[in-house]
């Protein structure tokens, strides 16, 4: 074993690329919860962001609009969801899980045509001679525009939730939906926009996988990405800095493992797979031993159906 | 409550009109597939559809053939086969190595229907097993990438410890230190056998760690996207895939199932089918080495056809002594060949392979 082969800097960009993919998802689905919806249709709607930005990307020749046309797509998926849930009141489980059946087969049907089909590259942000700066260049300014959008928008959602009064009226539909009614907030538009934001990142996401990390189409691409990304909410018990930490410990652990394995180290690579679960299960029972109420600090009024008559 | 009344009557109206066309045709022969990945997959799963489409196109309306795909290897197999014994197929192919047990297991209580399980090794009086040579093809990559490599270095992404992959890794590895005695093989495990990012992401670990060709023994062709990406060679598994990597690719190794699936659906038409292992090569047919790419100089080329050639004839077998386990014991002797039984449970790589087969 060598372990000196690995290039550390290397590594951790490319965690940070493999994370991506779910760390979109999750934050969109963080805000969803945060309201009260628990939306399982996550990987549908990844699912459509990645074919939906593909064929965009493709048709356009612009993997920016592909971007956008992924954003789009996912919003429209989950807009279907909150149709479904919040106006004619299904069960949001079943939607969701339904949502997501539906995304997988929507997805092979569109993407039909576009098998073996290389997207337009995606451009890298040019920081001159800032990315040649010894350690610090290839550690911060070596990425796609997506990476530090993706640092916009966590921090945009940690002030929106946190700092902000559409935030706290947000928090407060999913914490107490009654009496977020009572004090005048409009209980469904709020869950409706949140929803959507959801399907917008969660489609962002998708995209990163088919136009960045895997240049390609392919039936199913995301695998089972959005059900991590599900996970990832819980673990970063509904708190954005959370989901980063967690987007990197879940994507990076796989790249890790093949890292270790390229270089000949002698551990079971199923032990690694297994990391990261193991650690969501000890972060929840450490959350929960620490007196917070057995709630782990998710919101009172998830997944519960809303109508005004109460 | 009205409208949830009015949706399970819709449905039970929808399953009486579909049960009541069922017997309305003159009784084809129902054939049913399941497949581990999407039918979409361009690698495994996809030429397992190809051979599906085949024996409609043979059969026309006497048979009726139909699939599952996307099959997890878990007690999920067991009720997607039991669902599609009790719905009256004759016939089901269950397309991995994962559906082994659940083939077994439902086929003890459907012994009316036929079963073939691919690359397992477990059979019944309703199980047949049929399987490829793929080693046959591994032989001839393995020559070429041995011949191609300029930094001496292969990566290998294996998808599980199962003899089918190791007998890949050990046939390739040969092949290749016969050709070049400083060939190295990195040779990384991922636990599934279709998930694109993951494979993608292992291919490009390989390539950081020095690897300039790179073969796979999973599904999709993501590692071959990569491949093109990053500038290196790589080969088309289960199917060519040469759409996703025009420059990366040098050859490939393509499963031809449907003369398997035409003659053993042929077989229950006319009442001949009975259990059987099938494991067929490059003489059959069941393993093709797609077209060798321009990049590949031509004497090799030759080199490479002429080990194709030499198997068909079957002059030559790709586990040929003198040939040591990893541990230096020995294996096969000046001449000798490895039997099928052997091969069938290999649990141990070839000497010179680095690293251990994860357990």
């Amino acid at each position: 074993m060598d372990l000196s082969s690995i290039n550390p800097l290397l590594l951790i960009a490319t965690m940070i690329a493999a994370s991506m993919p779910i760390f979109f998802a999750a934050i969109g689905e963080l805000v969803a919860e945060k309201s009260g919806v628990l939306n399982l249709g996550v990987e549908g709607m990844m699912i459509i962001g990645a074919v939906c930005g593909f064929v965009a990307a493709v048709e356009t020749g612009s993997p920016i609009a592909g971007v956008f046309a992924a954003m789009l797509a996912g919003a429209a998926l989950s807009l279907l969801f909150g149709l479904l849930t919040q106006l004619l009141h299904a069960n949001q489980v079943a939607t969701g899980l339904a949502l997501t059946l539906f995304g997988l087969g929507l997805s092979a049907l569109i993407g039909q045509s576009y098998a073996g089909i290389k997207p337009p590259s995606f451009p890298q942000i040019g920081f001159g001679t800032l990315s040649e700066l010894p350690v610090i260049g290839a550690l911060l300014f070596g990425y796609d525009a997506l990476v530090y959008a993706s640092a916009v928008l966590v921090v945009a959602v940690w002030w929106f939730l946190g700092r902000s009064r559409s935030g706290l009226a947000l928090r407060a539909v999913g914490e107490n939906q009654d009496a977020a009614h009572a004090l005048g907030y409009r209980v469904v538009a709020i869950r409706m926009g949140a929803i959507v934001f959801g399907g917008a990142c969660a489609g962002v996401g998708g995209a990163y996988l088919s136009l960045l990390r895997v240049p390609q189409w392919t039936e199913g691409a995301t695998a089972g990405a959005g059900w991590i990304a599900l996970a990832l909410v819980v673990f970063s018990s509904w708190k954005p800095f959370r989901v980063v930490l967690g987007a990197f410990l879940f994507g990076g652990v796989t790249l890790l493992q093949l890292n270790l394995q390229a270089v000949g180290a002698e551990i079971n690579p199923v032990y690694l797979s297994m990391a990261p679960y193991l650690v969501t299960i000890v972060a929840l029972a450490a959350i929960s031993g620490t007196g917070r109420g057995a709630h782990l600090g998710a919101p009172g009024s998830l997944g519960k159906p809303f109508h005004a008559s109460g | 409550m009205k409208f949830r009344n009015w949706l399970t009557a819709a449905s039970a109206v929808c399953a009486y009109v579909a049960l009541a066309a069922g017997p309305l045709h003159s009784d084809p022969l129902k054939v049913g597939f399941i497949y581990v990945g999407p039918t979409g997959d361009f690698g495994w799963t996809y030429e397992h559809d190809q051979g599906r489409l085949a024996v409609e196109d043979a059969y026309g309306d006497a048979v009726q053939t139909s699939y599952v795909e996307k099959v997890p290897e878990s007690a999920d197999a067991e009720r997607v086969l039991t669902q599609m014994a009790l719905s009256g197929h004759d016939l089901i192919f269950t397309t991995s190595f994962g559906f082994m047990d659940p083939t077994i297991n439902v086929a003890a209580k459907f012994p009316d229907v036929k079963f073939e399980h691919a690359t397992g090794y477990k059979r019944a009086d309703n199980v047949s097993t049929y399987s490829a040579r793929f080693y046959e093809g591994r032989a001839v990559i393995g020559h070429i990438a041995g011949r191609m490599t300029k930094t001496n270095k292969i990566g290998y992404i294996a998808s599980y410890p199962i003899p089918e992959v190791i007998r890949g890794i050990n046939s390739a590895y040969i092949h290749a230190r016969k050709v070049n005695p400083d060939v190295e093989f990195k040779i990384v495990w991922v636990f599934t056998w279709f998930d694109p990012a993951k494979e993608a992401d292992a291919a490009s670990t390989l390539i950081e760690q020095g690897v300039d060709v790179i073969m796979q023994h999973t599904d999709s062709p993501a590692a071959m996207t990569i491949a093109e990406e990053k500038g290196i060679h790589a080969f088309g598994q289960a199917s060519d895939m040469k759409q996703f990597g025009p420059n990366a690719r040098l050859s490939s190794i393509i499963d031809n199932w449907a003369p398997y699936y035409v003659a053993r659906t042929g077989a229950m038409m006319d009442g001949t089918w009975e259990s059987v292992d099938t494991w067929h090569g490059i003489n059959e047919g069941m393993v093709e080495i797609g077209e060798f790419s321009d990049q590949i100089p031509a004497d090799v080329q030759a080199e490479a056809q002429a080990i194709s050639d030499a198997i068909v004839a079957g002059n030559y077998h790709p586990f040929t002594g003198p040939l040591n386990k990893q541990d230096g014991s020995a294996w096969l002797s000046e001449g000798e060949t490895a039997d099928d039984g052997v091969m069938l449970g290999m649990n141990f790589y070839v000497e010179g392979i680095e690293g251990s087969i994860p357990q």
